[in-house]
């Protein structure tokens, strides 16, 4: 049976159709359209469909569309403004902390969510709250740096 | 299949009673979903309990701790009274999976998924914790390692759920950890895991202690042995010479793609003397 | 056109700075368009119904329940896609592993596939084709499927490379033998001589994107195809060839890749997804899941390697000589080959001889990961060469420096060397403050070099001038690491003009000539080559068109700083022209100004590497964790440092997941037991130090920037380093690949043991 989810995604009001077995990774991509959002194992083991659900960090591969009615969901979509990037984007740019991408809008939503708990974390707080986010080609480094980068120059702000 | 997503208790029982099929309650759903998709289960009817407000009550009263069955283990982390009082319990919550699966996952679900390398059961039993389940013909309460019976098996009866984990009152000079062993640092399942609970006098004397070891059986168990070896004892060498000893002798584990049963054997032993001493400090214990 | 591609030795503006890359905002924004991203209009979603069995033969599958299902538009199986490959076995080979014939090979074999309205559909669909299989008996180890009485994949597998060819059938489907000198002479003058035997297990190159693509045929036999490939002219040709149509009717689209490693290199899925489009008449999706992935696309080589290498007590290796036995799936591959060729490819050895085994199990079919076959090789033959060098009691690095091959080496694999990287990799490991830094307790140090081959290749670049005077670069190698930033450095320095005004994009299969795939570190290193030489090609036009602009004869102009200047007395007062004037009067002048190239970049310069590393391990669990680590590698010329660094850290990574935790576990039953991230267990964030890079300059005499590939060394010494590592903390030899706790744990058991019988026996 389709059933109609409202909610809110990225700050706008938003209506989508989903089966009630759906989850919120596939009814992002494919009804939404927010592809932003990726697919590496639809088991909750490498964090590339990393959203922020009410303010918590979550796969959004083990969330049914349906839990999100009345809720608000942030996804790598939402994470610029306008025109201008998150220092958190620009940063990962910088310092090359990507190199295929696939994993980028989960890392970007995962270091979001630390940030936001822990403005000032230790190399060892950034590998642990990004170890939910599996990248299979840079072996880290950069992203522990631009993460760093971005927590020294928020501090700042 | 329907979604449900009740918004107080009576109404879960209700769907959970009358619901025809294949009918399962959500609470995480980092177990749930999985399996759905991998299609190993074909749901008619899913029950979401993350409505039901009392669910995520974390309450602390003369009782002790009361912990809503839908509280994520993340928020269980934050909570500095239930850290205080229940470091090893807080510790193996916190374990399973990544951040993303912390900031939905349950104690509650992982003690109904039945896992025997479930991270937070070892710590429960030790804990001495309790289940309240409340279901078509009102309330019990059930010790937590009375809830699995097998391998993705409860004895929760048609219309029941779990609805809290009750953890008794802290005793001064006592403290809990709990350890397990994992080939990566993160994102992983326990090859063998280990809790320790305990309580010294003044003197340093053990007056009283629970051990309890994950994935070395078809559910996690409880080590009487291991349990003796530390009572009445300060905790030296010999002592934790006897618990590992204890605690590898309880194990009956099995070969698997985690691990092997000599390994799992042997490392039992080693956590459980670890957990016993990282208790033992916590609980103000001195050589 | 022969081009000249000597190294001059010039000096750089924008080569070996550290622009932003080009697709870094489409990837930080989530804009990037991967192979799932794509959708068609009408297009329906692909599955693919896979064998549950390691083993069987498909007595008959009846598909009529499916077809009969409300929303399928199509059911597939072999008979679908029949046999166009005209003898040419390894065509056939893709084709029977893209989809099953006779016999299922192993789990996760594709036996027939669905294309339906949505995927729910899909899903119910497959569970209603029945498979009626005939189990047989299965292999999956590769000691067992060489050893006597092991059931035999095919029965007309007789081992190639063997004079007279043999009696029997066996799963040893090739022998290749490289070397030179005679070993039996070289051991005789050996003080030291170490035989043993490594195994290492099947990984996977991990790639976070699962395979996806969509295909689209039309009833006229002209089709489209977006993929996420390393290669799509190569997936253009295999698809073609097996569907029957003709190659320039099918244009590939290469999407972004998320990860490729080798792995992107082959047709798995497309070949269906073709099929089933042309069956419908519809787009069709069809994207793996991540088990689909694990079991069914193509992991590295399981091996089994015997080697035997002498010294003298002066630490001279006086032979070597190793048996390598890979597994290669259920079809014949080259990896065993490869292995056998860089086994002693770092060392300057008089006799030597290696022998490769390509051997058949009923796993998925090998294919390339990262250098491939280089590692497991390079773990048996730099532990024995650490073990060797404690036995003569020399330092390992002083050993390794004084066996380097050098420039006019013989190669154990052939070919004299030219000016290599090996011997500076070391010496600067042995200068490296890591090598001399504290240890602390249960920790140990170990270091190991890599070699990889690089490979150039057949390549095309266009070069197109914008009437503004910016600059599109379009190439045919997929970037999978950061080549778009590095080809457009390239071409601004060739052109003079600044990096932001080159805009390097990958052409699509009708828009560009051949490209071989990117492969064997091969990306930059020829569509550089390619790029310069289009770019010269584009400023021999330039100088013509301002030539005809001043009036003055083309050989008084030259090219500099992005500017056309007139010289001699007679035009030396002429302002020069831009690139962008220049341009602007293009429609006057002849037209359009581009620039191109086709040529095979041959002179790919080897890749030499040493790494150094730092263990911990706990005794009691044999959790090891690896706490510091050191790559040092040669890039010819790093066009991008930054890049470059990316790819010496990742390799490394994924060398540190495979040495410590990452296989392939096949049940009795010859099922895959882990085909997800949980249980297959790549690197996480927190089980890894910071790796600290070194780039050394080494040119590559064959490129005019002396640029090598870098991309797959940095794989190779990752094994053996920690292998070694743990040996200095605890004095045990690890033999067997992954170093995963309960075998570490049980090494150091053998050692106490053996420690406590010399303490009785002493």
């Amino acid at each position: 049976m389709t059933n109609l989810v409202n909610t809110n995604i990225n700050g706008d009001a938003v209506g989508f159709a989903c089966e009630a077995d759906e989850t919120l990774l596939d009814a992002l991509r494919n009804r939404v359209g927010l592809k932003g959002v990726k697919e590496g194992c639809g088991t909750g083991d490498c964090g590339a469909c990393s959203v922020i659900l009410d303010g918590t960090l979550v796969c959004s591969c083990l969330v049914l569309g349906m839990e999100v009615e009345g809720r608000t969901v942030e996804t790598v979509e939402g994470l610029s403004n306008g025109a201008e990037l998150h220092t958190l984007q620009s940063k990962f740019i910088e310092h090359a902390a990507l190199q295929c991408g696939i994993c980028t809008p989960g890392f970007l939503m995962a270091a979001k969510a630390l940030l936001k708990n822990n403005p000032d974390p230790s190399e060892e707080e950034i590998r642990y709250a990004l170890a939910g986010n599996l990248c299979r080609c840079t072996g880290y480094d950069k992203i522990v740096r631009a993460v760093q980068a971005t927590a020294a120059e928020l501090r700042e702000a | 299949m329907r979604y449900e997503a009740p918004l107080t208790t009576p109404e879960a029982v209700e769907l959970l009673a009358s619901a025809k099929g294949r009918v399962h309650v959500l609470a995480g759903g980092t177990d749930l979903i999985v399996r759905m998709k991998g299609g190993f289960i074909e749901p008619d009817v899913v029950v979401d309990i993350k409505r039901i407000k009392d669910m995520h009550v974390i309450r602390k009263s003369a009782a002790g701790i009361s912990i809503g069955a839908a509280t994520s283990c993340g928020a269980m982390g934050k909570h500095s009274v239930l850290k205080k009082a229940w470091p090893g319990v807080v510790e193996a919550a916190n374990l399973i999976g990544s951040d993303q699966v912390q900031g939905r996952c349950t104690m509650a679900g992982n003690l109904c998924n039945a896992s025997p390398a479930a991270d937070s059961v070892p710590a429960l039993i030790a804990a001495g914790a309790q289940v309240l389940i409340v279901g078509p013909r009102g309330e019990r309460r059930l010790p937590v390692e009375k809830l699995a019976t097998g391998p993705g098996k409860t004895s929760l009866k048609k219309g029941e759920l779990v609805t809290a984990i009750e953890l008794p009152p802290r005793k001064v000079r006592s403290a809990d950890a709990y350890l397990r062993f994992t080939p990566r640092t993160e994102m992983d399942i326990a090859v063998v895991s280990a809790a320790v609970n305990l309580t010294i006098d003044r003197k340093n004397v053990i007056t009283d202690a629970r051990v309890a070891l994950g994935a070395v059986a078809i559910k996690a168990i409880r080590v009487p042995a291991a349990e003796k070896a530390l009572i009445g004892n300060t905790l030296n060498e010999e002592t934790l010479a006897a618990v590992a000893k204890a605690c590898s002798a309880a194990c009956k584990p099995i070969d698997d793609k985690r691990g092997t049963v000599e390994y799992r054997t042997r490392v039992a032993g080693v956590l459980a003397k670890r957990a016993a001493q990282a208790a033992w400090t916590r609980a103000g214990g001195k050589a | 056109m022969t081009a000249d591609t000597k190294f001059t030795g010039q000096t750089f503006k924008s080569v070996g700075t550290r622009p932003l890359r080009p697709d870094g905002i489409d990837k930080v924004t989530g804009r990037a368009r991967y192979g799932a991203d794509i959708d068609l209009p009408g297009q329906l979603v692909g599955s693919i119904l896979r064998s549950p069995h390691p083993h069987a033969a498909i007595r008959a599958i009846n598909t009529s329940k499916a077809e009969a299902l409300q929303g399928v538009k199509a059911v597939i199986t072999a008979a679908d896609l029949p046999d166009l490959t005209n003898g040419n076995k390894e065509l056939f080979d893709i084709l029977d592993n893209c989809m099953a014939r006779t016999h299922v090979y192993y789990d996760g074999h594709a036996v027939a596939a669905v294309a339906a309205v949505d995927a729910v559909t899909a899903r119910k669909a497959l569970k209603l084709i029945k498979v009626d299989y005939e189990i047989l008996p299965h292999v999956t180890d590769v000691d067992e499927a060489v050893a006597p009485g092991a059931p035999v994949l095919h029965k007309k597998c007789f081992t190639q490379g063997v004079e007279p060819k043999p009696k029997k059938p066996s799963n040893i489907a090739r022998r290749s033998e490289f070397g030179h000198g005679d070993v039996d002479a070289g051991f005789a003058k050996a003080d030291v001589i170490i035989e043993r035997t490594f195994r290492t297990e099947q990984t996977h190159q991990g790639y976070i994107e699962p395979h996806a693509c969509v295909a689209s045929i039309s009833p006229d036999g002209s089709g489209e195809l977006w993929v996420c490939t390393q290669g799509h002219f190569v997936f253009r040709q295999h698809c073609a060839e097996l569907l029957g149509m003709d190659v320039s009717k099918l244009r590939v689209t290469p999407t972004e890749i998320g990860g490729g490693f080798g792995g992107k290199t082959h047709v798995w899925a497309e070949p269906v997804a073709l099929a089933l489009s042309r069956k419908a008449n519809r787009p069709v999706k069809l994207v793996m899941s991540r088990d689909e992935v694990f079991r069914a696309s193509g992991p590295t080589s399981a091996t089994s390697i015997d080697i035997r290498i002498g010294v003298t007590k002066k630490g001279r290796i006086t032979a070597g000589d190793a048996t390598l036995r890979y597994t290669s799936g259920p079809y014949v591959g080259m990896w065993a080959e490869l292995g056998a060729m860089t086994s002693f490819a770092c060392y300057d050895m008089k006799h030597v001889r290696t022998v490769g085994l390509e051997v058949l199990v009923n796993r998925p079919k090998t294919t390339a990961y990262r250098a491939p076959s280089a590692p497991m090789a390079a773990f048996a033959v730099e532990s024995v060469i650490d073990e060797l060098a404690g036995r003569i009691g020399m330092d390992p690095v002083d050993l390794r420096i004084r066996n380097a091959a050098k420039k006019g080496t013989r190669s154990s694999y052939g070919p004299v060397y030219g000016p290599i990287g090996i011997g500076p990799t070391l010496k600067a490991a042995k200068e490296h403050p890591h090598m001399s830094a504290p240890l602390g307790e249960n920790q140990g140090r170990g270091m190991a070099c890599g070699f990889w081959f690089n490979f150039g290749g057949q390549t095309c670049t266009d070069l197109n001038i914008a009437p503004d005077g910016t600059v599109s670069l379009t190439v045919g190698t997929i970037d999978v690491g950061g080549a778009r930033a590095s080809l457009a450095l390239v071409a601004a320095e060739e052109l003079g003009i600044p990096y932001d005004q080159v805009r390097t994009v990958v052409g699509d299969t009708s828009t560009l000539g051949y490209n071989d795939m990117t492969d064997g570190s091969r990306g930059t290193f020829s569509s550089s080559m390619a790029t310069i030489m289009s770019a010269r090609n584009a400023i021999s036009i330039l100088k013509e068109r301002a030539a005809k602009m001043w009036d003055i004869p083309v050989e008084k102009v030259i090219w500099e700083d992005g500017c056309a200047k007139a010289v001699g007395k007679k035009h030396g007062n002429l302002a020069p022209l831009s690139l962008a004037e220049i341009a602007e009067a293009a429609p006057n002048t002849g037209g359009p100004i581009a620039g191109h190239n086709e040529l095979v970049a041959d002179g790919a310069g080897v890749s030499f590497a040493t790494h150094i590393c730092d263990v911990e391990v706990d005794p009691e669990t044999g959790r090891t964790q690896v706490v510091r680590y050191t790559v040092i590698q040669d890039a010819g010329k790093a066009v991008h440092p930054t890049y470059v660094e990316g790819q010496y850290q990742g390799g490394a990574a994924q060398g540190i997941g495979w040495a410590l935790n990452e296989e392939y576990v096949y049940g009795d039953d010859g099922r895959l037991q882990n085909a997800g991230f949980l249980d297959y267990r790549i690197p996480v964030c927190s089980d890894l130090p910071m790796i600290d890079t070194q780039i050394l300059e080494i040119p590559n005499p064959n490129h005019p920037y002396g640029i090598r590939g870098v991309g797959e060394t940095s794989i190779v010494p990752p094994l053996a380093a920690i292998g070694n590592a743990v040996s200095n903390a605890f004095g045990v030899r690890m033999t067997h690949v992954p170093m995963s706790a309960p075998r570490i744990l049980a090494a150091l058991d053998e050692a106490q043991a053996a420690a406590s019988e010399d303490v009785e026996t002493a």
